[in-house]
């Protein structure tokens, strides 16, 4: 083995230290990455979505507009009062029902129903909604976010599980534009 | 104090750091640097110091979890010796070190001390203010109250406009589905490990930089920095010049330890910031405002035209963060001293003008209703005294349907909508119907929910609010 070339053999060795390291990061690089996106795993359910009981559709009165609650369907033991879910639910007539987000469609701030006024007002930039949910005033594009919903041996079910916004809204209903 | 000497000798014979630190600290500096404009970056320095040590100590305690962070937070304002304290420290400590972040940066712009051979310095600190504001935004999230939780809210929002990705960052950024236990954790891993660390790498680059390229000298007008002559021009301002400490460096000790008390002061005459209401959704009686300094997001946010808002919130930012990181390397070369550059001085006019003006109208927030208005704000004793009972029936339709949310009277009430003061001066009576009915201009249609008898009753007092003397609108072409 002459001089000149154990210099070489030892950077040809550096050389292969640096692309095992680089192989091998980059393999570990992949259940790293995968950990980092699993929020975008789709969960059970339709769509990120499961039914949620909001309890006996006789707790809503016909012709009115209430605040209801539900349990996130996806939670953790350490979410505390997080995935407590607010919505809107609107008693139209018998088994028809109308259940809104209560995140304003500008921003998602809470939209507040006025009775006498037949109105969702929203404290932030002021948007306002018609009592179907439809937009009447204000900084919003669109009408409030609905969740899909059956009446199941007389209690309210919604299809929910998802903090609503105008991309993630694809798995709220769209409200049709001839609706209300 | 032989002995000490002696083990600082010791200790230096195995670092062998003194050579370094006493020539960073002798090292002669252009004698018009020394001035007490050059103070700001190393103030920033110092704040950002304070909040490291009072960030780890605040940690000692808070629990990241969505359950108990907003007791943790109790506790540390109410039951934990100085606890309250060590929260306002970091509070303020976080807004000073924003004012003093931008404050460096506008003299940095107006002296021109980005120029050549600066860029990458000045590059290097666009990335610390994002950071600063990164962490102005995650720690406001980690005072998990119900302005986190709506601000979380309105971040969500922000990104599911973005087309396509939208859905999946809402994700990524709340870490599931809603905002609630991993949303916490990812902010408070970003507040507390990743900015930091970062803003620890980037400002040891940036100081390295400014000690390698030297303080840049106070600009004279007609003194052009040219590529070619810049680094010659400068030595030669620096042969003859004062070592920068102390010559320089007692202005920046004063000065830091100045914000250092101002800190204290504001901490302990003012207190902590909150937290709110619990971080509880279904309180919806809440009126979520974000922190001091995203307030002028809030009022752009509530006057740019609707159709606008996605285009203006998904495209300027990047493009204002763009023309930042280009400006030196545009104009790198040529006149430094804010005399010879009337565009950069109107730049930061109009800039600090438009800020300041839209954070000031965010105090006011005349875009949102009054929500307690209806019964909060009564109609003046004045507008009511001598009228009819169907005029006086129209004042209580005007409170019951909540028009006040939106409408003042007698100063009182919401500004969403035009005061009804002097209403009758402006519209005629077939114009209050048609408004009142069918809305426009901003205003919903409230022909479902008014009967006939109620319209006539509103439409009968609006009539009467006109100033004493000046006549009510009337329709030219009516009859009478």
């Amino acid at each position: 083995m002459s001089e000149q070339s154990q210099p070489s053999r030892r950077a040809a060795l550096a050389r292969m230290g640096l692309w095992l390291n680089g192989v091998f990061g980059a393999l570990l690089s992949v259940p790293l990455v995968a950990y980092l996106l699993s929020p975008l795993r789709r969960r059970s359910g339709a769509g990120g979505r499961q039914w949620v009981d909001l309890g006996p559709s006789s707790q809503f009165p016909e012709g009115e507009t209430r605040l209801a609650a539900f349990r996130n369907p996806f939670v953790r033991p350490w979410d505390g009062q997080t995935a407590e879910i607010p919505c809107w639910v609107r008693h139209i007539e018998r088994e028809t029902f109308q259940v809104f987000a209560v995140n304003c469609a500008h921003l998602g701030c809470p939209v507040r129903w006025f009775a006498a006024s037949g109105l969702f007002l929203c404290p932030c930039h002021g948007g306002v909604y018609y009592a179907d949910g439809s937009r009447a005033s204000g900084p919003p594009e669109r009408g409030l976010f609905q969740y899909d919903y059956k009446v199941d041996n007389g209690r309210l079910v919604i299809l929910a599980g998802q903090l609503p916004t105008l991309s993630t809204s694809a798995s709220l209903r769209r409200r049709k534009p001839c609706e209300g | 104090m032989r002995r000490l000497r002696a083990l600082a000798a010791w200790i230096e014979f195995r670092l062998k750091i003194g050579g370094d630190v006493r020539q960073a600290a002798l090292h002669p500096i252009p004698a018009s640097s020394a001035s007490w404009w050059y103070v700001f970056g190393s103030a920033a320095l110092t704040v950002f110091a304070l909040q490291l040590v009072t960030g780890v100590l605040l940690a000692l305690v808070y629990v990241p979890s969505a359950a108990d962070a907003w007791n943790s937070l109790q506790a540390l304002n109410h039951d934990i010796t100085l606890g309250w304290f060590l929260r306002a420290l970091h509070g303020w400590g976080s807004n000073f070190m924003l004012a003093i972040v931008l404050i460096h940066m506008v003299q940095v712009f107006l002296f021109g001390a980005y120029k050549y051979p600066r860029e990458l310095t000045w590059i290097a600190g666009v990335f610390l203010l994002l950071m600063t504001l990164g962490m102005a935004f995650t720690g406001q999230v980690l005072r998990f109250d119900q302005d986190a939780y709506w601000g979380l809210g309105i971040g969500a929002s922000i990104t599911g406009r973005l087309p396509v990705v939208g859905g999946a960052l809402v994700h990524l950024l709340l870490g599931g589905p809603i905002i609630a236990g991993d949303t916490l954790s990812r902010f408070f891993a970003l507040h507390v490990f990743v900015i930091p660390a970062l803003l620890v790498g980037l400002v040891g680059l940036h100081l390295l930089m400014v000690l390698r390229l030297g303080i840049s000298e106070w600009p004279m007008p007609g003194r052009i920095v040219r590529r070619e002559t810049y680094l010659r021009e400068y030595e030669e301002l620096t042969h003859e010049g004062p070592p920068f400490f102390p010559d320089a460096m007692w202005k920046d000790l004063v000065f830091a330890a100045c914000v250092l008390a101002a800190v204290a002061l504001c901490a302990a005459v003012f207190g902590p910031f909150g937290p709110s209401g619990q971080p509880d959704p279904t309180i919806i009686q809440t009126t979520p405002r974000p922190d001091y300094f995203f307030l002028w997001l809030y009022a752009l946010l509530s006057l740019l035209p609707p159709q606008l808002e996605t285009p203006v919130l998904l495209i300027a930012p990047p493009i204002a963060i763009l023309l930042l990181l280009a400006l030196p390397l545009v104009a790198g070369e040529g006149e430094r001293s804010w005399r010879r550059r009337p565009v950069a001085v109107l730049m930061v006019l109009v800039l600090a003008v438009a800020l300041g003006s839209l954070t000031r109208m965010a105090g006011v927030a005349p875009w949102s209703p009054e929500m307690y208005a209806w019964s909060g704000a009564p109609v003046p004793e004045a507008d009511l005294k001598g009228r009819s009972p169907l005029e006086r029936r129209g004042a209580l339709v005007l409170q019951g349907k909540q028009c006040r949310s939106c409408h003042a009277l007698g100063g009182l009430g919401g500004m969403r909508g035009p005061a009804l003061d002097s209403v009758a001066t402006r519209l005629t009576t077939g114009e209050l119907i048609r408004q009142v009915l069918q809305g426009g201009g901003n205003m919903p249609a409230y022909g479902k929910n008014l009967s006939p008898a109620e319209t006539a009753a509103l439409v009968a007092f609006l009539q009467t609010l006109h100033p004493e003397g000046h006549a009510a609108a009337e329709d030219a072409a009516s009859p009478q």
